[in-house]
Protein backbone atom coordinates (compact mmCIF):
# COMPACT_ATOMS: atom_id res chain seq x y z
CA UNK A 1 0.00 0.00 0.00
CA UNK A 2 1.15 3.56 -0.73
CA UNK A 3 2.52 5.85 1.96
CA UNK A 4 -0.29 7.69 3.74
CA UNK A 5 -0.78 11.35 2.87
CA UNK A 6 -1.90 12.02 6.42
CA UNK A 7 -1.21 10.07 9.55
CA UNK A 8 -2.24 10.95 13.08
CA UNK A 9 -0.33 9.00 15.69
CA UNK A 10 -1.69 9.02 19.25
CA UNK A 11 -2.83 12.60 18.84
CA UNK A 12 -4.38 14.38 21.81
CA UNK A 13 -5.61 17.97 21.73
CA UNK A 14 -7.44 20.00 24.36
CA UNK A 15 -8.94 23.46 24.44
CA UNK A 16 -8.29 24.34 28.05
CA UNK A 17 -8.42 21.32 30.32
CA UNK A 18 -10.76 18.90 28.60
CA UNK A 19 -9.47 16.91 25.66
CA UNK A 20 -11.41 17.35 22.43
CA UNK A 21 -9.55 14.54 20.73
CA UNK A 22 -7.71 11.86 22.63
CA UNK A 23 -5.17 9.34 21.40
CA UNK A 24 -6.47 9.50 17.87
CA UNK A 25 -4.82 7.27 15.33
CA UNK A 26 -5.84 7.50 11.71
CA UNK A 27 -4.33 7.56 8.29
CA UNK A 28 -5.44 8.55 4.87
CA UNK A 29 -3.91 7.22 1.66
CA UNK A 30 -3.61 8.90 -1.74
CA UNK A 31 -6.82 8.61 -3.74
CA UNK A 32 -9.06 8.05 -0.74
CA UNK A 33 -12.37 9.82 -0.26
CA UNK A 34 -13.11 9.75 3.46
CA UNK A 35 -15.79 11.22 5.66
CA UNK A 36 -15.27 12.21 9.27
CA UNK A 37 -18.48 11.67 11.22
CA UNK A 38 -19.49 12.30 14.75
CA UNK A 39 -21.74 14.40 16.93
CA UNK A 40 -21.16 18.12 17.51
CA UNK A 41 -18.12 18.59 19.73
CA UNK A 42 -16.69 15.18 18.84
CA UNK A 43 -13.51 16.75 17.47
CA UNK A 44 -14.12 16.61 13.72
CA UNK A 45 -13.13 20.20 12.96
CA UNK A 46 -10.26 19.96 15.45
CA UNK A 47 -8.87 16.98 13.52
CA UNK A 48 -9.08 18.98 10.29
CA UNK A 49 -7.28 21.92 11.90
CA UNK A 50 -4.58 19.62 13.25
CA UNK A 51 -4.04 18.23 9.76
CA UNK A 52 -3.90 21.76 8.35
CA UNK A 53 -1.35 22.79 10.98
CA UNK A 54 -3.69 25.45 12.42
CA UNK A 55 -3.53 23.65 15.78
CA UNK A 56 -0.65 21.85 17.41
CA UNK A 57 -1.31 18.60 19.24
CA UNK A 58 -0.45 18.50 22.92
CA UNK A 59 0.53 14.88 22.51
CA UNK A 60 1.23 12.69 19.52
CA UNK A 61 2.31 13.56 16.01
CA UNK A 62 0.62 14.60 12.80
CA UNK A 63 2.43 13.50 9.65
CA UNK A 64 1.63 14.96 6.25
CA UNK A 65 3.37 13.31 3.31
CA UNK A 66 5.57 11.50 5.81
CA UNK A 67 6.82 14.70 7.47
CA UNK A 68 6.12 15.71 11.05
CA UNK A 69 3.94 18.80 10.68
CA UNK A 70 5.63 20.46 13.67
CA UNK A 71 9.04 20.22 12.10
CA UNK A 72 8.11 20.74 8.50
CA UNK A 73 4.80 22.52 7.83
CA UNK A 74 3.05 21.31 4.72
CA UNK A 75 1.15 23.54 2.35
CA UNK A 76 0.01 20.69 0.20
CA UNK A 77 -3.34 20.50 1.96
CA UNK A 78 -6.17 22.76 0.82
CA UNK A 79 -9.05 23.70 3.04
CA UNK A 80 -12.65 24.53 2.27
CA UNK A 81 -14.18 26.06 5.41
CA UNK A 82 -17.81 25.94 6.43
CA UNK A 83 -19.76 28.45 4.36
CA UNK A 84 -21.23 29.79 7.61
CA UNK A 85 -17.83 31.25 8.49
CA UNK A 86 -17.63 33.39 5.34
CA UNK A 87 -18.31 37.12 5.47
CA UNK A 88 -20.77 37.35 2.58
CA UNK A 89 -20.70 41.16 2.58
CA UNK A 90 -16.97 41.26 1.88
CA UNK A 91 -16.36 43.09 -1.41
CA UNK A 92 -14.98 40.24 -3.45
CA UNK A 93 -16.01 38.55 -6.69
CA UNK A 94 -16.02 34.83 -7.51
CA UNK A 95 -12.94 35.26 -9.70
CA UNK A 96 -11.03 37.01 -6.89
CA UNK A 97 -11.93 34.26 -4.40
CA UNK A 98 -10.75 31.55 -6.80
CA UNK A 99 -7.47 33.41 -7.47
CA UNK A 100 -6.68 33.35 -3.73
CA UNK A 101 -5.99 29.64 -4.19
CA UNK A 102 -3.00 30.55 -6.32
CA UNK A 103 -1.39 32.82 -3.75
CA UNK A 104 1.70 30.62 -3.41
CA UNK A 105 2.39 30.61 -7.13
CA UNK A 106 1.70 34.31 -7.71
CA UNK A 107 4.56 36.79 -7.87
CA UNK A 108 5.22 39.95 -5.90
CA UNK A 109 2.93 42.18 -7.93
CA UNK A 110 -0.57 42.64 -6.57
CA UNK A 111 -2.31 41.75 -9.80
CA UNK A 112 -2.68 38.32 -11.41
CA UNK A 113 -0.59 37.41 -14.43
CA UNK A 114 -2.04 35.91 -17.61
CA UNK A 115 -0.96 32.45 -16.39
CA UNK A 116 -2.74 32.98 -13.04
CA UNK A 117 -5.91 34.14 -14.78
CA UNK A 118 -5.81 31.20 -17.20
CA UNK A 119 -5.38 28.70 -14.37
CA UNK A 120 -8.29 30.25 -12.44
CA UNK A 121 -10.43 30.33 -15.56
CA UNK A 122 -9.71 26.69 -16.29
CA UNK A 123 -10.66 25.71 -12.74
CA UNK A 124 -13.87 27.73 -12.86
CA UNK A 125 -14.74 26.07 -16.19
CA UNK A 126 -14.06 22.68 -14.64
CA UNK A 127 -16.45 23.39 -11.80
CA UNK A 128 -19.07 25.12 -13.94
CA UNK A 129 -18.84 28.60 -12.44
CA UNK A 130 -16.88 30.42 -15.17
CA UNK A 131 -19.86 32.55 -16.14
CA UNK A 132 -20.13 33.84 -12.59
CA UNK A 133 -16.53 35.04 -12.35
CA UNK A 134 -17.45 38.72 -12.10
CA UNK A 135 -20.35 38.26 -9.71
CA UNK A 136 -20.20 39.05 -6.02
CA UNK A 137 -19.97 35.88 -3.94
CA UNK A 138 -23.18 36.77 -2.11
CA UNK A 139 -25.10 36.61 -5.41
CA UNK A 140 -24.52 32.87 -5.92
CA UNK A 141 -26.65 29.95 -4.81
CA UNK A 142 -25.42 27.72 -1.99
CA UNK A 143 -24.13 25.10 -4.43
CA UNK A 144 -22.35 27.69 -6.57
CA UNK A 145 -20.76 29.25 -3.50
CA UNK A 146 -19.44 25.85 -2.48
CA UNK A 147 -18.05 25.37 -6.00
CA UNK A 148 -16.29 28.74 -5.82
CA UNK A 149 -14.50 27.75 -2.61
CA UNK A 150 -13.77 24.30 -4.02
CA UNK A 151 -12.22 25.97 -7.07
CA UNK A 152 -10.04 28.09 -4.78
CA UNK A 153 -8.91 24.99 -2.93
CA UNK A 154 -8.18 22.98 -6.08
CA UNK A 155 -6.28 25.83 -7.70
CA UNK A 156 -3.65 25.39 -4.99
CA UNK A 157 -2.97 21.94 -6.51
CA UNK A 158 -3.19 20.15 -3.17
CA UNK A 159 -2.27 16.57 -2.35
CA UNK A 160 -5.27 16.52 -0.04
CA UNK A 161 -8.53 18.43 -0.06
CA UNK A 162 -10.08 19.00 3.36
CA UNK A 163 -13.67 20.19 3.64
CA UNK A 164 -15.51 21.18 6.78
CA UNK A 165 -19.19 20.30 6.42
CA UNK A 166 -19.50 21.17 2.74
CA UNK A 167 -23.16 20.15 2.75
CA UNK A 168 -24.24 22.06 5.85
CA UNK A 169 -27.15 24.41 5.32
CA UNK A 170 -27.90 23.44 1.71
CA UNK A 171 -30.98 21.73 0.35
CA UNK A 172 -30.97 18.04 -0.50
CA UNK A 173 -30.58 18.63 -4.25
CA UNK A 174 -27.55 20.89 -3.76
CA UNK A 175 -26.14 18.40 -1.27
CA UNK A 176 -26.41 15.66 -3.87
CA UNK A 177 -24.70 17.85 -6.47
CA UNK A 178 -21.84 18.75 -4.15
CA UNK A 179 -21.23 15.16 -3.13
CA UNK A 180 -21.37 13.94 -6.73
CA UNK A 181 -18.89 16.66 -7.68
CA UNK A 182 -16.56 15.56 -4.87
CA UNK A 183 -16.87 11.93 -5.99
CA UNK A 184 -15.99 13.03 -9.54
CA UNK A 185 -12.96 14.99 -8.31
CA UNK A 186 -11.91 11.96 -6.31
CA UNK A 187 -12.13 9.76 -9.42
CA UNK A 188 -9.90 12.31 -11.15
CA UNK A 189 -7.27 11.73 -8.46
CA UNK A 190 -8.02 14.21 -5.68
CA UNK A 191 -7.74 12.78 -2.16
CA UNK A 192 -10.57 14.09 -0.01
CA UNK A 193 -11.35 14.26 3.68
CA UNK A 194 -14.59 15.91 4.73
CA UNK A 195 -16.73 16.20 7.80
CA UNK A 196 -20.47 15.78 7.69
CA UNK A 197 -23.46 15.30 9.94
CA UNK A 198 -25.50 13.59 7.27
CA UNK A 199 -25.10 9.86 7.71
CA UNK A 200 -27.36 8.92 4.82
CA UNK A 201 -25.49 11.16 2.42
CA UNK A 202 -22.23 9.69 3.70
CA UNK A 203 -23.57 6.16 3.16
CA UNK A 204 -24.60 7.02 -0.39
CA UNK A 205 -21.55 8.98 -1.55
CA UNK A 206 -18.50 8.49 0.66
CA UNK A 207 -16.60 5.22 0.26
CA UNK A 208 -14.71 5.42 3.57
CA UNK A 209 -16.02 6.76 6.84
CA UNK A 210 -14.37 7.45 10.18
CA UNK A 211 -16.64 7.60 13.22
CA UNK A 212 -15.27 9.92 15.86
CA UNK A 213 -16.22 10.84 19.33
CA UNK A 214 -13.09 12.18 20.97
CA UNK A 215 -11.49 8.91 19.84
CA UNK A 216 -11.83 7.00 16.62
CA UNK A 217 -14.70 4.60 17.22
CA UNK A 218 -14.46 2.83 13.86
CA UNK A 219 -13.36 3.38 10.30
CA UNK A 220 -14.06 1.60 7.06
CA UNK A 221 -16.65 1.44 4.28
CA UNK A 222 -20.10 2.62 5.42
CA UNK A 223 -21.45 -0.89 4.82
CA UNK A 224 -19.22 -2.18 7.60
CA UNK A 225 -19.10 0.82 9.89
CA UNK A 226 -22.74 1.85 9.93
CA UNK A 227 -24.02 -0.62 12.45
CA UNK A 228 -26.30 0.35 15.31
CA UNK A 229 -23.61 -0.61 17.76
CA UNK A 230 -20.93 1.63 16.26
CA UNK A 231 -23.34 4.48 15.59
CA UNK A 232 -24.78 4.29 19.08
CA UNK A 233 -21.25 4.38 20.50
CA UNK A 234 -20.45 7.38 18.31
CA UNK A 235 -23.61 9.39 18.80
CA UNK A 236 -24.63 8.11 22.24
CA UNK A 237 -28.12 7.54 20.98
CA UNK A 238 -30.19 4.71 19.62
CA UNK A 239 -29.78 4.39 15.88
CA UNK A 240 -31.51 2.11 13.41
CA UNK A 241 -29.89 0.98 10.17
CA UNK A 242 -31.89 -0.18 7.16
CA UNK A 243 -30.42 -1.84 4.12
CA UNK A 244 -32.45 -1.80 0.95
CA UNK A 245 -31.36 -2.58 -2.62
CA UNK A 246 -27.70 -2.01 -1.78
CA UNK A 247 -28.56 1.25 -0.12
CA UNK A 248 -28.02 2.04 3.51
CA UNK A 249 -30.30 4.22 5.58
CA UNK A 250 -29.66 5.38 9.09
CA UNK A 251 -32.44 6.64 11.27
CA UNK A 252 -33.10 7.56 14.83
CA UNK A 253 -34.90 5.15 17.03
CA UNK A 254 -38.43 6.57 17.20
CA UNK A 255 -39.19 7.92 20.60
CA UNK A 256 -42.63 7.24 21.98
CA UNK A 257 -44.01 6.97 18.44
CA UNK A 258 -46.85 4.87 17.15
CA UNK A 259 -44.53 2.94 14.79
CA UNK A 260 -42.74 1.44 17.75
CA UNK A 261 -45.98 0.37 19.30
CA UNK A 262 -46.94 -1.39 16.11
CA UNK A 263 -43.62 -3.05 15.24
CA UNK A 264 -41.98 -5.52 17.55
CA UNK A 265 -38.65 -4.68 15.88
CA UNK A 266 -36.46 -2.73 15.46
CA UNK A 267 -35.42 -2.21 19.00
CA UNK A 268 -32.27 -0.38 19.98
CA UNK A 269 -29.26 -2.11 18.54
CA UNK A 270 -31.08 -4.17 15.91
CA UNK A 271 -30.63 -3.92 12.18
CA UNK A 272 -33.21 -4.74 9.60
CA UNK A 273 -31.23 -6.45 6.87
CA UNK A 274 -32.64 -9.13 4.67
CA UNK A 275 -30.49 -11.48 2.62
CA UNK A 276 -31.90 -10.32 -0.72
CA UNK A 277 -31.54 -6.68 0.18
CA UNK A 278 -35.26 -6.03 0.34
CA UNK A 279 -37.11 -4.68 3.27
CA UNK A 280 -39.11 -7.27 5.10
CA UNK A 281 -42.80 -7.14 4.32
CA UNK A 282 -44.53 -4.60 6.43
CA UNK A 283 -47.69 -5.20 8.35
CA UNK A 284 -50.68 -3.64 6.52
CA UNK A 285 -51.36 -1.24 9.35
CA UNK A 286 -47.76 0.03 9.22
CA UNK A 287 -47.88 0.34 5.44
CA UNK A 288 -51.01 2.42 5.83
CA UNK A 289 -49.44 4.55 8.52
CA UNK A 290 -46.32 5.16 6.44
CA UNK A 291 -48.32 6.02 3.34
CA UNK A 292 -50.33 8.56 5.26
CA UNK A 293 -47.52 9.92 7.37
CA UNK A 294 -44.42 9.90 5.22
CA UNK A 295 -44.10 11.74 1.91
CA UNK A 296 -41.84 9.16 0.30
CA UNK A 297 -42.56 5.54 1.18
CA UNK A 298 -39.42 3.72 2.18
CA UNK A 299 -40.09 0.75 -0.11
CA UNK A 300 -40.87 2.84 -3.17
CA UNK A 301 -38.27 1.05 -5.24
CA UNK A 302 -39.92 -2.25 -4.59
CA UNK A 303 -43.12 -0.79 -6.00
CA UNK A 304 -41.33 0.22 -9.20
CA UNK B 1 -10.22 83.89 -8.40
CA UNK B 2 -7.68 85.69 -6.31
CA UNK B 3 -10.01 85.38 -3.36
CA UNK B 4 -10.39 81.65 -3.99
CA UNK B 5 -6.64 81.07 -4.11
CA UNK B 6 -5.93 83.41 -1.26
CA UNK B 7 -5.35 80.71 1.42
CA UNK B 8 -2.52 79.23 -0.66
CA UNK B 9 -0.53 82.41 -0.26
CA UNK B 10 0.18 81.37 3.31
CA UNK B 11 2.94 78.89 3.92
CA UNK B 12 1.25 77.41 6.98
CA UNK B 13 -1.87 76.71 4.88
CA UNK B 14 0.12 75.11 2.08
CA UNK B 15 1.83 72.77 4.54
CA UNK B 16 -1.45 72.05 6.30
CA UNK B 17 -3.23 71.44 2.99
CA UNK B 18 -0.63 68.95 1.74
CA UNK B 19 -0.46 67.27 5.15
CA UNK B 20 -4.26 66.93 5.28
CA UNK B 21 -4.44 65.41 1.78
CA UNK B 22 -1.70 62.91 2.61
CA UNK B 23 -3.33 62.02 5.92
CA UNK B 24 -6.73 61.65 4.23
CA UNK B 25 -5.30 59.33 1.57
CA UNK B 26 -3.31 57.37 4.17
CA UNK B 27 -6.27 56.90 6.51
CA UNK B 28 -8.47 56.00 3.54
CA UNK B 29 -6.00 53.31 2.46
CA UNK B 30 -5.43 51.70 5.85
CA UNK B 31 -9.07 52.24 6.83
CA UNK B 32 -10.25 49.73 4.20
CA UNK B 33 -8.53 46.93 6.11
CA UNK B 34 -9.63 48.31 9.47
CA UNK B 35 -13.30 48.40 8.43
CA UNK B 36 -13.31 45.02 6.68
CA UNK B 37 -11.63 43.40 9.67
CA UNK B 38 -14.49 44.64 11.82
CA UNK B 39 -12.14 46.84 13.84
CA UNK B 40 -13.61 50.27 13.08
CA UNK B 41 -13.21 51.27 16.69
CA UNK B 42 -9.45 50.63 16.60
CA UNK B 43 -8.69 54.04 15.12
CA UNK B 44 -10.43 55.74 17.98
CA UNK B 45 -8.87 53.46 20.56
CA UNK B 46 -5.37 53.39 19.17
CA UNK B 47 -5.19 57.14 18.83
CA UNK B 48 -6.07 57.38 22.52
CA UNK B 49 -3.46 54.75 23.34
CA UNK B 50 -0.83 56.63 21.35
CA UNK B 51 -1.73 59.78 23.25
CA UNK B 52 -0.45 57.97 26.35
CA UNK B 53 2.76 57.14 24.49
CA UNK B 54 3.14 60.73 23.29
CA UNK B 55 2.89 62.05 26.83
CA UNK B 56 5.30 59.43 28.19
CA UNK B 57 7.87 60.16 25.47
CA UNK B 58 7.61 63.89 26.26
CA UNK B 59 8.32 63.26 29.92
CA UNK B 60 11.21 60.91 29.12
CA UNK B 61 12.61 63.37 26.63
CA UNK B 62 12.31 60.96 23.70
CA UNK B 63 11.54 61.89 20.14
CA UNK B 64 7.74 62.12 19.76
CA UNK B 65 7.54 59.87 16.70
CA UNK B 66 9.82 57.24 18.22
CA UNK B 67 8.10 57.10 21.61
CA UNK B 68 4.55 57.32 20.34
CA UNK B 69 5.39 54.93 17.51
CA UNK B 70 6.76 52.23 19.78
CA UNK B 71 3.83 52.68 22.15
CA UNK B 72 1.27 52.53 19.36
CA UNK B 73 2.85 49.53 17.65
CA UNK B 74 2.91 47.63 20.94
CA UNK B 75 -0.71 48.56 21.66
CA UNK B 76 -1.82 47.45 18.17
CA UNK B 77 -0.02 44.11 18.55
CA UNK B 78 -1.45 43.63 22.04
CA UNK B 79 -4.98 44.31 20.79
CA UNK B 80 -4.56 41.81 17.98
CA UNK B 81 -3.07 39.11 20.15
CA UNK B 82 -5.47 39.60 23.06
CA UNK B 83 -8.50 39.49 20.77
CA UNK B 84 -7.32 36.34 18.94
CA UNK B 85 -5.74 34.38 21.74
CA UNK B 86 -8.24 34.95 24.50
CA UNK B 87 -11.33 35.15 22.26
CA UNK B 88 -12.65 38.20 24.05
CA UNK B 89 -13.50 40.05 20.84
CA UNK B 90 -11.67 42.91 19.15
CA UNK B 91 -13.95 45.59 20.61
CA UNK B 92 -13.30 44.48 24.19
CA UNK B 93 -9.54 44.17 23.61
CA UNK B 94 -9.43 47.66 22.08
CA UNK B 95 -11.49 49.04 24.97
CA UNK B 96 -9.24 47.60 27.66
CA UNK B 97 -5.81 48.24 26.18
CA UNK B 98 -6.40 51.68 24.73
CA UNK B 99 -8.26 53.17 27.67
CA UNK B 100 -5.55 51.88 29.99
CA UNK B 101 -2.94 53.46 27.77
CA UNK B 102 -4.88 56.73 27.57
CA UNK B 103 -5.24 56.68 31.33
CA UNK B 104 -1.46 56.50 31.66
CA UNK B 105 -1.23 59.67 29.57
CA UNK B 106 -3.86 61.43 31.66
CA UNK B 107 -2.11 60.34 34.87
CA UNK B 108 1.21 61.75 33.63
CA UNK B 109 -0.43 65.01 32.57
CA UNK B 110 -2.10 65.40 35.95
CA UNK B 111 1.30 64.85 37.56
CA UNK B 112 3.14 67.34 35.29
CA UNK B 113 0.46 69.98 34.73
CA UNK B 114 2.84 72.47 33.13
CA UNK B 115 2.55 71.11 29.58
CA UNK B 116 -1.17 70.39 29.25
CA UNK B 117 -1.64 73.01 26.51
CA UNK B 118 0.90 71.24 24.27
CA UNK B 119 -1.38 68.27 24.11
CA UNK B 120 -4.49 70.17 23.07
CA UNK B 121 -3.17 69.90 19.52
CA UNK B 122 -2.79 66.14 19.86
CA UNK B 123 -6.34 65.84 21.15
CA UNK B 124 -8.15 68.16 18.74
CA UNK B 125 -5.68 68.64 15.89
CA UNK B 126 -3.75 71.74 14.92
CA UNK B 127 -3.15 71.69 11.22
CA UNK B 128 -1.95 75.28 11.25
CA UNK B 129 1.04 74.21 13.29
CA UNK B 130 2.22 71.68 10.67
CA UNK B 131 5.82 72.27 9.63
CA UNK B 132 7.74 71.13 6.57
CA UNK B 133 9.33 68.47 8.72
CA UNK B 134 5.88 67.14 9.66
CA UNK B 135 4.85 67.08 5.99
CA UNK B 136 7.95 65.07 5.13
CA UNK B 137 7.28 62.58 7.92
CA UNK B 138 3.64 62.19 6.81
CA UNK B 139 4.75 61.75 3.19
CA UNK B 140 7.31 59.13 4.27
CA UNK B 141 4.74 57.13 6.23
CA UNK B 142 2.23 57.37 3.36
CA UNK B 143 4.79 56.09 0.86
CA UNK B 144 5.94 53.23 3.14
CA UNK B 145 2.33 52.23 3.81
CA UNK B 146 1.53 52.34 0.09
CA UNK B 147 4.53 50.10 -0.61
CA UNK B 148 3.43 47.66 2.12
CA UNK B 149 -0.10 47.54 0.68
CA UNK B 150 1.32 47.09 -2.84
CA UNK B 151 3.70 44.27 -1.89
CA UNK B 152 1.33 42.45 0.46
CA UNK B 153 -1.89 43.22 -1.37
CA UNK B 154 -2.78 39.56 -1.98
CA UNK B 155 -1.84 38.44 1.53
CA UNK B 156 -3.69 41.32 3.19
CA UNK B 157 -6.76 40.62 1.06
CA UNK B 158 -6.73 36.90 1.94
CA UNK B 159 -6.19 37.55 5.66
CA UNK B 160 -8.87 40.23 5.78
CA UNK B 161 -11.35 38.02 3.95
CA UNK B 162 -10.63 34.63 5.47
CA UNK B 163 -8.00 34.90 8.17
CA UNK B 164 -8.04 31.33 9.43
CA UNK B 165 -7.94 29.77 5.99
CA UNK B 166 -5.17 32.09 4.78
CA UNK B 167 -2.70 30.38 7.09
CA UNK B 168 -3.63 27.01 5.59
CA UNK B 169 -2.66 28.40 2.18
CA UNK B 170 0.79 29.36 3.39
CA UNK B 171 0.16 33.03 4.21
CA UNK B 172 2.28 34.09 7.20
CA UNK B 173 -0.63 35.57 9.09
CA UNK B 174 1.21 36.57 12.28
CA UNK B 175 3.97 38.31 10.36
CA UNK B 176 1.57 40.19 8.08
CA UNK B 177 -0.46 41.17 11.15
CA UNK B 178 2.67 42.68 12.71
CA UNK B 179 3.41 44.64 9.52
CA UNK B 180 -0.20 45.86 9.46
CA UNK B 181 -0.06 46.87 13.13
CA UNK B 182 3.09 48.84 12.39
CA UNK B 183 1.48 50.64 9.43
CA UNK B 184 -1.68 51.37 11.41
CA UNK B 185 0.22 52.77 14.39
CA UNK B 186 2.38 54.90 12.10
CA UNK B 187 -0.68 56.22 10.23
CA UNK B 188 -2.39 57.22 13.44
CA UNK B 189 0.68 58.91 14.87
CA UNK B 190 1.26 61.09 11.83
CA UNK B 191 -2.47 61.89 11.62
CA UNK B 192 -2.64 63.09 15.21
CA UNK B 193 -1.45 66.61 14.58
CA UNK B 194 -3.71 67.19 11.58
CA UNK B 195 -6.90 65.54 12.77
CA UNK B 196 -6.42 65.11 16.49
CA UNK B 197 -6.98 62.00 18.56
CA UNK B 198 -10.72 62.51 18.64
CA UNK B 199 -11.30 62.63 14.88
CA UNK B 200 -8.89 60.01 13.55
CA UNK B 201 -11.50 57.26 13.83
CA UNK B 202 -13.77 59.10 11.40
CA UNK B 203 -10.97 59.54 8.86
CA UNK B 204 -10.25 55.80 9.04
CA UNK B 205 -13.86 54.68 8.77
CA UNK B 206 -15.84 57.11 6.60
CA UNK B 207 -13.93 56.90 3.26
CA UNK B 208 -13.96 53.05 3.14
CA UNK B 209 -17.62 52.92 4.13
CA UNK B 210 -18.57 55.46 1.45
CA UNK B 211 -16.75 53.48 -1.26
CA UNK B 212 -18.09 50.17 0.06
CA UNK B 213 -21.57 51.53 -0.60
CA UNK B 214 -20.63 52.26 -4.20
CA UNK B 215 -18.72 49.12 -5.19
CA UNK B 216 -18.56 45.37 -4.64
CA UNK B 217 -14.93 45.14 -5.74
CA UNK B 218 -12.12 45.16 -3.20
CA UNK B 219 -9.59 46.87 -5.49
CA UNK B 220 -12.11 49.58 -6.41
CA UNK B 221 -12.89 50.05 -2.74
CA UNK B 222 -9.20 50.51 -1.94
CA UNK B 223 -8.56 53.05 -4.68
CA UNK B 224 -11.87 54.83 -4.08
CA UNK B 225 -11.25 55.10 -0.37
CA UNK B 226 -7.83 56.71 -0.93
CA UNK B 227 -9.34 59.21 -3.37
CA UNK B 228 -12.29 60.05 -1.13
CA UNK B 229 -9.99 60.40 1.88
CA UNK B 230 -7.78 62.84 -0.04
CA UNK B 231 -10.74 64.71 -1.52
CA UNK B 232 -12.57 65.20 1.78
CA UNK B 233 -9.31 66.35 3.39
CA UNK B 234 -8.67 68.90 0.65
CA UNK B 235 -12.24 70.22 0.72
CA UNK B 236 -12.35 70.20 4.50
CA UNK B 237 -9.08 72.08 4.82
CA UNK B 238 -10.07 74.68 2.29
CA UNK B 239 -13.50 75.27 3.79
CA UNK B 240 -12.09 75.34 7.31
CA UNK B 241 -9.95 78.31 6.30
CA UNK B 242 -12.76 80.09 4.47
CA UNK B 243 -15.34 79.48 7.19
CA UNK B 244 -12.92 79.78 10.10
CA UNK B 245 -13.83 76.37 11.51
CA UNK B 246 -11.52 73.75 13.06
CA UNK B 247 -9.83 71.81 10.21
CA UNK B 248 -10.22 68.31 11.68
CA UNK B 249 -13.92 68.82 12.26
CA UNK B 250 -14.44 70.20 8.74
CA UNK B 251 -12.61 67.25 7.14
CA UNK B 252 -14.79 64.80 9.03
CA UNK B 253 -17.94 66.75 8.13
CA UNK B 254 -16.98 66.55 4.45
CA UNK B 255 -16.68 62.78 4.81
CA UNK B 256 -20.03 62.58 6.54
CA UNK B 257 -21.56 64.65 3.73
CA UNK B 258 -20.22 62.22 1.10
CA UNK B 259 -21.57 59.34 3.17
CA UNK B 260 -25.05 60.88 3.04
CA UNK B 261 -24.68 61.34 -0.73
CA UNK B 262 -23.65 57.69 -1.16
CA UNK B 263 -26.56 56.61 0.99
CA UNK B 264 -28.91 58.70 -1.14
CA UNK B 265 -27.50 57.23 -4.36
CA UNK B 266 -28.00 53.72 -3.05
CA UNK B 267 -31.58 54.40 -2.02
CA UNK B 268 -32.25 56.06 -5.38
CA UNK B 269 -30.93 52.98 -7.21
CA UNK B 270 -33.04 50.73 -5.04
CA UNK B 271 -36.19 52.71 -5.74
CA UNK B 272 -35.50 52.81 -9.47
CA UNK B 273 -35.06 49.05 -9.67
CA UNK B 274 -38.07 47.62 -11.54
CA UNK B 275 -40.39 45.57 -9.40
CA UNK B 276 -40.34 41.85 -10.10
CA UNK B 277 -43.04 40.81 -12.51
CA UNK B 278 -45.42 38.63 -10.59
CA UNK B 279 -48.10 36.32 -11.79
CA UNK B 280 -51.07 35.49 -9.64
CA UNK B 281 -50.53 32.26 -7.79
CA UNK B 282 -52.98 29.55 -8.74
CA UNK B 283 -53.35 26.72 -6.27
CA UNK B 284 -52.21 23.44 -7.80
CA UNK B 285 -53.22 20.13 -6.39
CA UNK B 286 -50.69 17.35 -5.94
CA UNK B 287 -52.80 15.13 -8.22
CA UNK B 288 -52.44 17.61 -11.09
CA UNK B 289 -48.68 17.54 -10.73
CA UNK B 290 -48.59 13.75 -10.72
CA UNK B 291 -50.70 13.55 -13.86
Amino acid sequence: MSEPIVELRDVTFAYGRSAVVEKVNLHLHPGQFAGLLGPSGSGKTTILKLILGMLKPQRGTVFVNGNDLQERPSHRVSYVPQLETIDWNFPVTVGQVVLMGRIRQMGLLPWATRADKDAAEEMMERLGIAEMRARHIRDLSGGQQQRAFLARALLAQPDLLVLDEPTAGVDIGTQENILRLLAKLNREGVTILMTTHDLNAAAAHIPWVICLNRRVIASGPPDEVFTPKILSATYKGNMVVFRHNDMLFVGEQPHDHSYRDLVPNPVAGDVIITPNGNLPPLAPEIEKLIQSDVASPINSEAKD
Amino acid sequence: MEQLLMPFQFEFFRYGFVAAILVGALCGMIGVYVVLRGMSYIGHGLSHAIFGGAVASYVLGWNFYLGAGLWGFTAALLINQTARRYRIGADAAIGIITTASFAIGVAIISRYRRFTTNFDAALFGNVLGVTLNDVLVIAGVTIVTAVIVFLFYKQLLFITFDREVASAYGVRVEWIDAVFAFALAAAIIVSMQTLGVTLIAAALVIPPIVTRMLTDSFSHMLVGSVLIGALTAALGMYLSFQLDVASGAMIVLMGAFLFVLALGKREFRRLRRPALATEPLVPVSAHDLLD
